[in-house]
């Protein structure tokens, strides 16, 4: 596999490539197996009727979604979206201008479903659906982070992110599923996270991570699981339990339950906030994996609920909850269902309950990366925007070096961290590591403007993204932090021993 | 004969033209988005939305936030094309109201901006390499045919001048199911074919723009999904 080698010099993040037709032709990750597959319901590998399935699904979805619809119909080829994908971008290849994108769908809709498409194809750009193209459909509709950078351009609003889940929506139909999606969702489905973490082991986890924190800090911080009776119950992404530097923002979590006086817990049984049914566009599979978070609730009988730090799943909590397992009726309605944990934080922080040393953060230098599905897919707080400042002010609240990057790749213009809509996957490093390059070109900027060390977000897939790229880009590792492992470098607990004095230049973890 | 062959083919675009749009937006109208979808930051009152949809139908917003030069050709075009419509309400109309009166000095003008505009965003769609590759024929033909229109409605105002009264007339006719006398100066006959085509393609082609923009989930829902459950109906038999 191409290790992104040749990764391309920007000068300016948005700097755009001349096209390089068939740059990233024939990047196919891994097929799902059969019994991945049948797990979420999908045919187990190509079946012979594909043709006709994958047009009864194309039908299927004109009847079921007006945005597929309006999409397909609404283009004019104006061009305004072709500069604005980051997977353009970072290739150069044509077929990841979203218009263009849309276009690989586009064409065979309009080839089986429209007048001038049945008549004129060649006059339409029409086309007859082939294996060739559906494997074109499995290659670019797999470059597609579903990140809605296009559709904040778009004069109507189309947006691409919606074309790519149909199209894989169909793909799946016919037994072309994604193996990292698909296999994942499997897990969900049947331990009740991405990671197949079992009870046991999740038990054991946080009883380490409590023992972490008392040793640090002289406090004993509750990390409780399944506890019934508890207020609050956290959905978070499991990576939250394991990975760097997720795991700090968890820590951050508790410590801030912790001085809140709130009583909280996780659940074994919806031990996952993130939600692949969203990057699939199966709302069947979306429900049912939302459903377990509303039996959660229900179970452990909790009047609140709050999610922890990732982006496509507050997309999927703040848009979609409602709608998928609501009405939400048995919680206390004087608080939103749900809340975002850094809509709790931020209440805590004005309330004056938390107690910050900013002192403790001055060793890195931030900046802030905007998910784009919290971004562009939901709202923190009751303002629109609200997602970009909520976030921005927790960070001044617990830091003094702050620094954003340049306005045309922040907020609602944020551009992917390149391994969003389920494409974090190894088998597609390459495109992670060029989708990346607008991101860490505008890091560059301000690393070489304010002397920024660390980015800040908000989401375990660009967590995990970052850690993985940005050695490519000339940062370390771990030069991606948590907003909350933030929050708990800097917060001092009640009654936690100060060692200020003598440690007052170190203090990180 | 002439004014006959005209008039048929009025009736006929018109109706291709109304009830073909009209087909479409029940379409629209009728297919639910299932989900909350509205690209954020959004508006979280219908108040909101109905000003969103105002900035991006009347400015042209968003392709504002992309490309400032598509948007000065697009919106030149979009707002001469508008004016130069009023305009041609005096065709239909048979007392002119004091606005129509008004507007009718600008709408020489709007004449030029549109074609102005038509021009640069074709001259785009040729020079530029990112444009030029997802262009279909059908954008150039479209792009072709408005000028043609434009082209031959300025060679009347300009040129070529016709008989405008014959026009209204036979206009205000075929409005009365009557077959007045249509002048067969060939420019007008020119403008008026080709006027006709544009009505007869337009449910079939992208120029359903216009009423899809008012149907587009990102643009038209209100950000609210926490205090009000969407439900499409469709979903609603799941839950059983
Ligand atoms: C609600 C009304 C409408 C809105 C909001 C609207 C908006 C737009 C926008 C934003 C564009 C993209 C920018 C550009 O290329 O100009 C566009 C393109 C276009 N519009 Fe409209 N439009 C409307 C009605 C119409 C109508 C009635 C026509 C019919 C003559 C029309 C013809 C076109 C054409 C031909 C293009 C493509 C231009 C090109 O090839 O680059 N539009 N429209
Ligand atoms: C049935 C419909 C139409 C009729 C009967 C019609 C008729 C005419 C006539 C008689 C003129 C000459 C005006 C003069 O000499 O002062 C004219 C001009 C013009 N027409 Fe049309 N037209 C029609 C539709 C359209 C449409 C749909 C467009 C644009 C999309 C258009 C664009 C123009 C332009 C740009 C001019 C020149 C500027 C002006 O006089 O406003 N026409 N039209
Ligand atoms: S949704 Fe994001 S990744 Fe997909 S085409 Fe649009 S900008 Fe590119
Ligand atoms: S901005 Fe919208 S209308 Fe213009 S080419 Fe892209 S998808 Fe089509």
């Amino acid at each position: 596999m191409a290790d992104g080698d040749d990764l391309p010099k920007l000068d300016d993040p948005l700097d755009i490539p001349c096209l390089k037709p068939g740059a990233m032709e024939g990047l196919e990750p891994y097929i799902a197996a059969p019994e991945h597959q049948a797990k979420l319901g999908f045919p187990g590998e190509l079946v012979p009727d594909w043709k006709e399935r994958a047009l009864a699904k194309m039908a299927e979805l004109a009847e079921k979604d007006r945005a597929f619809q309006v999409y397909l119909d609404a283009c004019v080829k104006c061009g305004a979206c072709t500069d604005k994908c980051h997977y353009f971008l970072g290739t150069g290849d044509p077929k990841n201008m979203p218009v263009a994108r849309q276009d690989l769908l586009r064409s065979v809709y309009r080839r089986y479903f429209t007048f001038a498409g049945k008549h004129f194809p060649k006059l339409v750009g029409a086309r007859d659906l082939t294996e060739e193209v559906l494997h074109e459909w499995y290659s670019y509709y797999h470059q597609c982070s579903e990140c809605r950078r296009c559709s904040v351009f778009c004069p109507y609003g189309i947006d691409t992110a919606e074309i790519t889940m149909a199209a894989r929506e169909i793909l799946d139909s016919v037994g072309m599923g994604q193996k990292y999606s698909n296999e994942i969702i499997g897990k969900v489905k049947e331990i009740g996270n991405n990671l197949g973490l079992q009870p046991k082991a999740l038990q054991a986890t946080l009883e380490d991570l409590e023992e972490d924190i008392e040793d640090e800090t002289g406090v004993s911080v509750r990390i409780p699981l399944d506890e019934k009776g508890a207020d609050i119950l956290l959905v978070t992404p499991s990576a939250d339990f394991f990975a760097e530097p997720h795991i700090d923002g968890l820590i951050g979590y508790a410590k801030v339950f912790h001085e809140a006086g709130v009583s909280w817990t996780l659940s074994s049984y919806a031990s996952e906030a993130a939600n692949f049914g969203l990057f699939i566009g199966s709302y069947e599979n979306m429900r049912e994996i939302a459903l377990r978070i509303r039996k959660a609730a229900q179970d452990l009988g909790v009047k609140r609920i709050i999610f922890g730090e990732c982006g496509h799943a507050w997309r999927v909590a703040y848009s979609f909850l409602n709608t998928l397992a609501g009405p939400w009726d048995f919680l206390d309605p004087n608080y939103p269902v749900p809340q975002h944990i850094l809509e709790f934080t931020w209440n805590e922080i004005q309330k004056g309950t938390l107690k910050f040393d900013k002192s403790k953060n001055d060793h890195i230098r931030l900046t802030y990366h905007d998910s784009c599905n919290v971004a562009r897919a939901s709202r923190m707080g009751d303002k629109p925007g609200g997602q970009f400042e909520i976030p921005r002010n927790v960070i001044k609240a617990v830091c003094n070096h702050y620094y954003d990057m340049p306005d045309d790749t922040i907020r609602e213009k944020t551009l992917c961290c390149g391994g969003g809509g389920g494409l974090l996957t190894d088998d597609l490093m390459e495109l992670r590591k060029k989708g990346a390059s607008p991101r860490m070109t505008a890091l560059q900027q301000v690393t070489e403007d304010h002397g920024v060390t660390h980015m800040a977000a908000i989401c375990a897939i660009c967590k995990t993204q970052f850690s993985k790229v940005m050695p490519a880009f000339g940062y370390e590792m771990d030069s991606i932090v948590s907003v909350h492992q933030l929050v708990s470098n800097a917060i001092i607990l009640t009654g936690q021993d100060t060692d200020d004095e003598e440690d007052d230049a170190g203090g990180e973890e | 004969m002439l004014s006959v062959i005209y008039a048929m083919l009025f009736y006929v675009a018109t109706a291709v033209l109304v009830v073909g749009v009209g087909m479409k937006i029940r379409r629209y109208a009728r297919t639910p988005a299932p989900l909350k979808i509205p690209t954020t930051p959004a508006p979280t009152t219908a108040w909101g939305v109905v000003l969103r949809m105002f900035r991006e139908v009347v400015f042209f917003e968003s392709l504002f936030k992309a490309n400032k030069w598509i948007w000065l050709f697009g919106w030149t075009f979009h707002m001469g094309m508008w004016l130069v419509l009023i305009r041609h309400v005096r065709y239909f109309v048979f007392d002119i109201p004091w606005w129509l009166s008004f507007v009718q000095p600008f709408g020489v003008y709007a004449g030029f901006a549109m074609l102005a505009g038509l021009l640069g965003l074709w001259a785009r769609r040729v020079l530029v390499e990112r444009i030029r590759y997802i262009t279909n024929p059908s954008d150039h033909l479209m792009l072709a045919l408005l000028v043609l229109i434009v082209a031959s409605g300025l060679m009347m105002k300009f040129v070529a001048h016709t008989d405008i009264i014959a026009v209204k007339a036979f206009m205000l006719g075929l409005m009365r199911l009557r077959i007045e006398t249509l002048p067969s100066d060939p420019v007008l006959l020119v403008h008026l074919t080709s006027v006709a085509a544009l009505m007869i393609v337009f449910p079939i082609s992208k120029l359903l723009h216009a009423p899809g923009v008012f149907f587009s989930p990102t643009r038209n829902q209100i950000d609210n999904p926490r205090e009000k459950r969407h439900l499409a109906p469709w979903a609603a038999k799941l839950e059983g």
